[in-house]
This record gives structure tokens, C-alpha cells and sequence, in this order.
């Protein structure tokens, strides 16, 4: 059989691949192209310049030492280790409150919640606008509500915890109810089809399929309770502080609350600790992060 | 049943079900629906029907894309119950007793009554686990009784042999064609009565999908079986009986709903239908 010609010569086919568009549509894509390099090349850059200098100011400071030695105003005897107990009870009670809730509340939403009725649709909607206030407002509320006022915990390390929880559970329940989507309905109904009950459903299927994601997204919500200064400041957390805490009612001071007190000081070798300060918590944030994405790319499963 | 004055009311054509050799049956009816109507949200997705599924047999649905079959065939398990704004009149009863009465427990209607679904869904554990799967939601908890009924119901399903030296692998791991039967096992572990199967064979090969339908015949004396099927061919292979669905429009034209126009026997419905639609469908003239 002779090959046949697909397309018969006497249609009027353009067989051109050469593009057609107008040399004013071109242009304009190219310059839109340009704008959004120069705009994430700007973000990169400013963000590069930061790290740089930060690092150049305290690479000469970070050592064994910083960890080990308390806060002082002499240089030489200058360290965070306050800090760093302070900010692990912090952080820890936090994670404590706000992970379990979080976890529970997405579960909720996203396996439980009625669709449409009004007061989830409330609860969402307010889900979402909670994950854009300004910490520093869950500041004052904790200084009028938990630190003063009718709870009257005083500026501990509770306070701080159960406000940083308040700053970081929008973020564990989005990051929560996205895992939770994700996973596919036939799981779902496979388990439901077997008689299993939609709690034994959601424990035994729905949330160790979730839990990568879940913990992708807890630990980078932790990981902004780690950085959180403003709402501390406004709890009465300590600037200096030369003693770890040694419980929940004790006074605190953290990393990021160290590194301001030193920033703020008139001496350069004490601002030389601050920028070293900062790099140790963005080392420890730059691992958290690591982790994150180590968990994510491990057990990412696609169905 | 309803006379044909009160459907003539209604303003969309009415199909009178042939259900004239039901009641003469004598094995014993395991499902009934009466006047069965599903709903999502506004939209009637089927209407008026009417069937008698009877214990070991295979009864198949048949009919075009869209025409309700499936979402018939979730009725007989609650699952429509998953779907947000779905909505069942009519009655559903299984050995009598109510489906959706105030109190039958949609869990306890899913273990008398299990699924296999389109798509081989065999949970990300091993395949031990996805067969205990249902014994141990059901609270069973010993190990030795548990290895039986994995043992027991992997033969059941055809599957033993193939499996029986790495139960603890993925479920996952498996074929295609083994994915469905570990599903099958899975179902018959918790000893349902019934089976449903929702196009079990659609994302098989022919070889696997020859092997479903052998097992089909295995377990059809312990299980009843209701099949949805969009092969004409599989259903004259396996089935004892057939329901043939199919779209109506209504005379406005803007609305689809789902009927069964008829539903009688395998070789009666393929070889002598009484409704002229279900001759064009059965003859591949449409669908």
C-alpha cells in the first residue's frame, strides 16, 4: 500500500510554525516576564544581603561558649544558654497545646463539620482570618486576659506558651486540613464500606496517611513560635536573664529576646553576640525547616 | 403498586417496570426497594425503583452512563449516606427490616452488606492488615482467630496461594487484577451477606477480569452478588438476573433522571426483552 499523503496539498493549511502574534503582544509579554524576575530577584536579594551581614557580624562570636555562658554585659563572658532553655519551654508548651488542638480541630472540619451549616462556615472563615492578625495583637490579649486579668498567670513561661499556641494554631489547623484533603476518598470508603465507624475510619486510615503532611506543616508552624519576639515582649518576657526556667511558672527569657537586648546595646563586641545569637536561630529554624521537607519528600505518597 | 392514572399526573413519561415474573419466585428475597428515589441536593438522580435481589444470585445492573445503577447499588450499603446532600425516599430492606429506619446503624448495614469498588482501593497497609482489616473495626482482637479468617477469606478470594508467603508486603504491591481480589477478600472477611460490586472489572485486563468473574461464580453461593457493569457481555456471563437502567429526559428537556425499565432474567432480558429500549441496548443500538 502506497503511503498516503495526511494532508491533501490543495487545502489551505499553513504549514508555518513561526509565531503570529503581533510584535506589541510579544513585547508586552516579554517586559511582564522581566518584571517578575526583577521582583523575586529583589525579595532574594535583600533577603541574601540580610543573611550576609548577619553572618560577617557574628560568625566571630559563634562558638561552644555562646551556648554555655549566661547573658552578661561583658563580652567576653556573653552567651544565650537562658535563652536557649527558655525558648525550648516555650516552644514546648506551645507545641504541646497547640499541635493536639490544631490536629483535632482540621480533623473536625474536614471529617466531621456538616458542610453549609452556618457555624462552621463561621468557624472557618474566622480560621482563616485568625492566620493573618498580627502576633503582636495576640499580644495584648494575653496581657489583658492570661498574663493580667481574670486568668492572672503573670509574665511566665505558661502565658507565653499559651500565647504563641494562639499565634501558631490557624497555621496547624490550615496546614492540617490541607493533609487531611489530600487524602483520597477511596481510602475513606474502603474502611466505611467495611463497617468501620468514621472515628476507627479517621484513626485508622485518614490521619497515618495525613501524618507527613501534618508534621510538615506543624513543624514549620512551630518553627515561627520559635522566631516570635513581639508578643513576648509585650508578656513580660525578660530581656536578660542569667537563670533557666525551671517550670511553667517560672520567668523566661528566650533566643530571639536575647539577641534584641544585645542589638540594642551601645557596645559593638555585645551586637557581634546578637548577630550570633541569630545565626544559631536560624541554624536551628534552617534545620527545622530541613526536616520539614525530608518528611514531606520521604512520605509524600501519591495515589 | 401504582396505578397507571396517578403516573399519567406526573410530567415526565412514565415506565411501568416489568416486574410481572417477580412475585411467582421462590427463593427466598435477600433486598427489596420500593419506589427507590435518590436525590443530590435538587437533582432526582433516579426514580421508581423497584427490585427483588435474591439470596445466591448474581444480579447485574446494566445501562448507559449516568442512568443512576450505581447509585442504586449504594443504596443496598448506606454509602450514598457519604455523599453530602444526598437523599433516599422510597424503602430499601434488607430480610425485611428497614435499611434507613431510625434504628438500623449504617456500620451494621455495611457488614451485612459489603463493597467492592470501581477502582482496586486496598488501604497502604500489608496485605494481612487490609484483610483484618474489618474483623478487628468489628472488635475481634485475637491474633490466631484473625490469621484464620486472613487465611479463610484470601482463599475465598482466590488469592492465597499467590500471597500466602508475603502477607506482610504492601497491599499496594500487588497487580492490578490482585489489588481487586484482595479487595474481595477483604469484603468477605467480615462475612457480609451480600457483595456489591461497582464495575469491579473496569481497570482490569481481560485475563484478571476473567478471574473476578470465575470467583464471582465461586462465591455466589455464600454471597449474594449485585454487579454493576458496563459490559453487555459480562453481564450475560455472569449474572442470573439483570436490571437494565437508562436515562429519561423530561418533556422540557432540561432534566435527566435515572429509571429501571426492566428486570427479569439473564437470557430472558438479552434474548426476549419486553421493552423496546432495553432490545436497542442489549443489541448495542445505543449506549
Amino acid at each position: 500500500m502506497s503511503s498516503q499523503t495526511l494532508i491533501d496539498p490543495s487545502d489551505d493549511v499553513s504549514m508555518s510554525l513561526a509565531s503570529n502574534l503581533a510584535p506589541t503582544r510579544r513585547l508586552r509579554d516579554g517586559l511582564f516576564r522581566v518584571l517578575l524576575f526583577a521582583s523575586i530577584g529583589l525579595a532574594l536579594g535583600a533577603l541574601a544581603v540580610l543573611l550576609l551581614r548577619t553572618w560577617f557580624d557574628g560568625k566571630g562570636a559563634v562558638n561552644l561558649k555562646l551556648l554555655e555562658n549566661q547573658p552578661s554585659e561583658r563580652p567576653q563572658r556573653a552567651g544565650i544558654q537562658s535563652g536557649i532553655w527558655g525558648s525550648l519551654w516555650v516552644t514546648g508548651f506551645c507545641s504541646l497545646l497547640s499541635l493536639p488542638l490544631g490536629v483535632a480541630t482540621a480533623v473536625y472540619l474536614e471529617e466531621f463539620a456538616r458542610k453549609g451549616r452556618w457555624y462552621n462556615h463561621l468557624i472557618e472563615v474566622n480560621i482563616q482570618n485568625l492566620a493573618a492578625v498580627p502576633s503582636i495583637v495576640y499580644g495584648i490579649l494575653g496581657l489583658a486576659f492570661i498574663a493580667r486579668g481574670p486568668l492572672d498567670w503573670g509574665p511566665t513561661v505558661a502565658t507565653a506558651g499559651l500565647i504563641l499556641a494562639l499565634v501558631v494554631l490557624p497555621t496547624v489547623i490550615i496546614a492540617s486540613r490541607e493533609a487531611i484533603r489530600a487524602v483520597p476518598g477511596s481510602l475513606r470508603a474502603g474502611s466505611m464500606a467495611l463497617g468501620a465507624t468514621r472515628w476507627q475510619t479517621v484513626r485508622k486510615q485518614v490521619l497515618p496517611a495525613a501524618a507527613p503532611g501534618i508534621a510538615t506543616g506543624s513543624i514549620l508552624a512551630v518553627s515561627r513560635a520559635i522566631g516570635e519576639t513581639a508578643p513576648l515582649l509585650l508578656l513580660g518576657g525578660l530581656t536578660f536573664l542569667t537563670k533557666n526556667p525551671s517550670g511553667l511558672d517560672d520567668r523566661y527569657t528566650t533566643v530571639p529576646l536575647l539577641a534584641f537586648n544585645y542589638a540594642t546595646s551601645p557596645r559593638a563586641e555585645l551586637r557581634e553576640v546578637a548577630a550570633a545569637a541569630i545565626i544559631v536561630l536560624m541554624l536551628v529554624l534552617l534545620c527545622l525547616n530541613g526536616a520539614a521537607i525530608l518528611i514531606r519528600n520521604k512520605f509524600q505518597r501519591r495515589w | 403498586m401504582r396505578t397507571i392514572e396517578q403516573s399519567e399526573q406526573q410530567p415526565v413519561v412514565r415506565v411501568t417496570p416489568t416486574m410481572a415474573e417477580v412475585p411467582s419466585e421462590t427463593s427466598s428475597s435477600v433486598l427489596e426497594t420500593r419506589d427507590l428515589a435518590v436525590y443530590y441536593g435538587q437533582f432526582r438522580a433516579v426514580r421508581e425503583v423497584n427490585l427483588i435481589i435474591r439470596q445466591s444470585e448474581i444480579t447485574a445492573f446494566i445501562g448507559p452512563s449516568g442512568c443512576g445503577k450505581s447509585t442504586v447499588l449504594r443504596c443496598f450499603n448506606r454509602m450514598n449516606d457519604l455523599i453530602p446532600g444526598a437523599r433516599v425516599e422510597g424503602t430499601v430492606t434488607y430480610r425485611g427490616i428497614d435499611m434507613y429506619g431510625k434504628d438500623a446503624d449504617a456500620s451494621e448495614v455495611r457488614r451485612r452488606v459489603g463493597m467492592v469498588f470501581q477502582k482496586p482501593n486496598p488501604f497502604p497497609k500489608s496485605i494481612w492488615e487490609n484483610v483484618a482489616y474489618g474483623p478487628k473495626s468489628n472488635g475481634l482482637r485475637k491474633k490466631g482467630e484473625l490469621n484464620d479468617i486472613v487465611e479463610k477469606a484470601l482463599r475465598g478470594a482466590a488469592l492465597w496461594d499467590e500471597v500466602k508467603d508475603r502477607l506482610k508486603a504492601s497491599g499496594l504491591s500487588l497487580s492490578g487484577g490482585q489489588q481487586q481480589r484482595l479487595c474481595i477478600a477483604r469484603a468477605i472477611a467480615v462475612e457480609p451477606e451480600v457483595v456489591l460490586m461497582d464495575e469491579p472489572c473496569s481497570s482490569l485486563d481481560p485475563i484478571a477480569t476473567a478471574r473476578i468473574e470465575e470467583l464471582m461464580q465461586e462465591i455466589k453461593q455464600q454471597y449474594t452478588i449485585l454487579i454493576v457493569t458496563h459490559n453487555m457481555q459480562q453481564a450475560a456471563r455472569v449474572s442470573d438476573r439483570v436490571a437494565f437502567f437508562t436515562t429519561e429526559v423530561s418533556q422540557d428537556g432540561d432534566r435527566r433522571t435515572g429509571i429501571m425499565v426492566e428486570f427479569g432474567r439473564t437470557a430472558k432480558i438479552f434474548s426476549n426483552p419486553v421493552d423496546e429500549r432495553t432490545e436497542q441496548y442489549v443489541t448495542g443500538r445505543f449506549g
